[in-house]
């Protein structure tokens, strides 16, 4: 079974017995077991070696801001009394990065909203960091290197977005093909070349058509999104600017844009490639769950 | 009747999918990081029975479909009509028509109890029961003390199905038969 479980209900595979009804309160029993949550402790301490032997710093920015992205496709949580649970940390690093902060890495909670499913859960562990000076193509090594550490060596594959989506597709369509063929796809597999359109904050490359944006695909799961980062200020404006156009299409409210996160990128980032992986998803291919719940100690419930 | 949400689909809802009911069995949540979110869901037909598998939005929405399930006794055959009647002390009945039981139809037996699926308070499905136990009406003598495995016999039950045996079997004994694959299970007396 693929869905998420309800209110009253435990995920038998975690070994917990069913012994909820629905009418019982909500049991206080964690839902990953023991040796999951022993897993994850020795991942994220796997992690931070990592980045401590290649003296990548660990930061912490908040995860409640006065302002969140504008990506059509990602609805942030808005808190009661003011900001937003932050979808990521993208736009604080990069103010740090433009205050002059070395190689950075951040590893903590991020939140978007609705997000439930055998790989999804509306709060998550995202880790990110930035290298200055790196392009796309290094950064997609050192995150390979990253995730042999954690799930042992493997070959990666590259392959272009526009050879798992044909050209004339767009849209809905298009984000379908793409989703289905990642899920088809075996092994370990970079994502290249995204299309200018969905290029988000990656620059773009010599062909002025495809974006220096990359994904990590893992055993057919979205494990990581990169980009050689674009710091143009004016055409960053532009592009949200273009996302509130579409949020207002689809019915959605548009979001303020972040003028501290423009003036950072106006003021200067150094030139610098940036990647966020999925933590609960490695941490499930790396032990084999089947559904997210399995690795979290208490997930989101309907 | 409501309508279901993707958000809302799991195991076991039914709805209304290109005219017919369906239940849903499983529902899977896929979306791209930046991209747009997509359920996409297997169902089951309960007029065919066939598995569907379609891919929806998320958001997008399905009206529910009026269906439920009751145990039912299978009265007589007046010749058109199979008629059952309802096993909860209500003694509803219900007329099927010959290609409804068409599944189920070698394995009525008056008085037996049958799953029906009924959408608008109409059957649209009749399901016999995993395992059956019928007399043997009609077949070869038994062989004494041949008990030899993969050596078999057709024998008619009665019920009106065929079904091989093993070869010791005889007319008047009761068998408990597997009505999936049609196949013998063993002699109960």
């Amino acid at each position: 079974m693929c869905c998420g479980s309800t209110r009253g209900t435990r995920n038998t595979s975690t070994g917990f017995a069913d012994i909820d009804t629905p009418s019982s309160p909500p049991s206080w029993r964690p839902n990953a077991d023991v040796a999951a949550l022993i897993a994850r402790g020795q991942l994220l301490a796997d992690i931070r070696e990592f980045f401590r032997r290649l003296d990548v710093l660990e930061v912490q920015t908040p995860v409640l801001m006065p302002d969140t992205v504008s990506e059509p496709m990602i609805d942030s949580i808005a808190v009661l009394g003011g900001g937003w649970l932050q979808t990521s940390p993208e736009y604080a690093m990069k103010r740090l990065l433009a205050a002059g902060a070395p190689a950075i890495y951040q590893l903590g909670p991020v939140f978007r909203a609705g997000e439930r499913g055998r790989w999804h859960n509306p709060e998550f562990t995202l880790l990110e960091w930035y290298r200055p000076g790196f392009d796309d193509q290094q950064l997609m090594q050192e995150l390979a290197s990253l995730v042999d550490t954690l799930l042992g060596a493997a070959p990666y594959q590259q392959v272009r977005y526009g050879d798992l989506v044909a050209r004339d597709l767009s849209g809905d369509a298009a984000d379908l093909a793409y989703a289905q063929a990642c899920a088809a796809r075996p092994g370990r597999c970079f994502v290249t070349h995204f299309p200018r359109s969905q290029a988000s904050l990656a620059r773009l490359h010599a062909d002025g058509e495809t974006a220096a944006r990359f994904e990590l695909i893992v055993a057919g799961v979205e494990i990581a999104n990169g980009y050689h980062e674009n710091g143009d200020a004016t055409q960053l404006r532009g592009r949200f600017t273009a996302d509130n156009a579409r949020r207002r299409g689809l019915g959605k409210t548009a979001i303020n844009l972040d003028e501290a996160f423009l003036s950072a990128n106006a003021h200067g980032i150094p030139s610098c490639a940036g990647v966020a992986v999925g933590v609960d998803r490695l941490l499930m291919l790396q032990q084999g769950a089947r559904h997210i719940h399995e690795v979290l100690a208490f997930p989101a419930l309907d | 009747m409501a309508t279901y949400s993707t958000n809302e689909f799991k195991s076991g809802i039914k709805v209304m999918l290109e005219g017919d009911p369906c239940s849903i069995l499983e529902n899977e949540y896929v979306k791209p990081g930046k991209g747009q979110a997509f359920n996409r869901v297997k169902l089951r037909n309960l007029k065919t029975g066939r598995v569907w598998e379609r891919t929806f939005k998320s958001g997008d929405s399905l009206d529910g479909a009026d269906v439920m399930e009751a145990e039912m006794e299978y009265l007589y055959n007046d010749g058109e009509f199979y008629h059952f009647m309802k096993t909860d002390g209500s003694f509803e009945q219900f007329a099927a028509s010959e290609n409804l039981v068409a599944d189920a139809k070698e394995w009525l037996r008056e008085q037996d109890k049958f799953q029906v699926i009924l959408w608008n308070d109409q059957p649209i499905s009749i399901a016999a029961p995993n395992f059956v136990e019928l007399e043997v009406v009609r077949c070869d003598p038994g062989l004494k003390g041949d008990t030899a495995t993969g050596a078999s016999k057709p024998a008619t039950l009665s019920s009106g199905a065929v079904v091989r045996v093993p070869l010791f079997v005889n007319e008047g004994d009761v068998l408990r038969v597997d009505t999936r694959n049609k196949e013998y299970v063993n002699r109960v007396r």
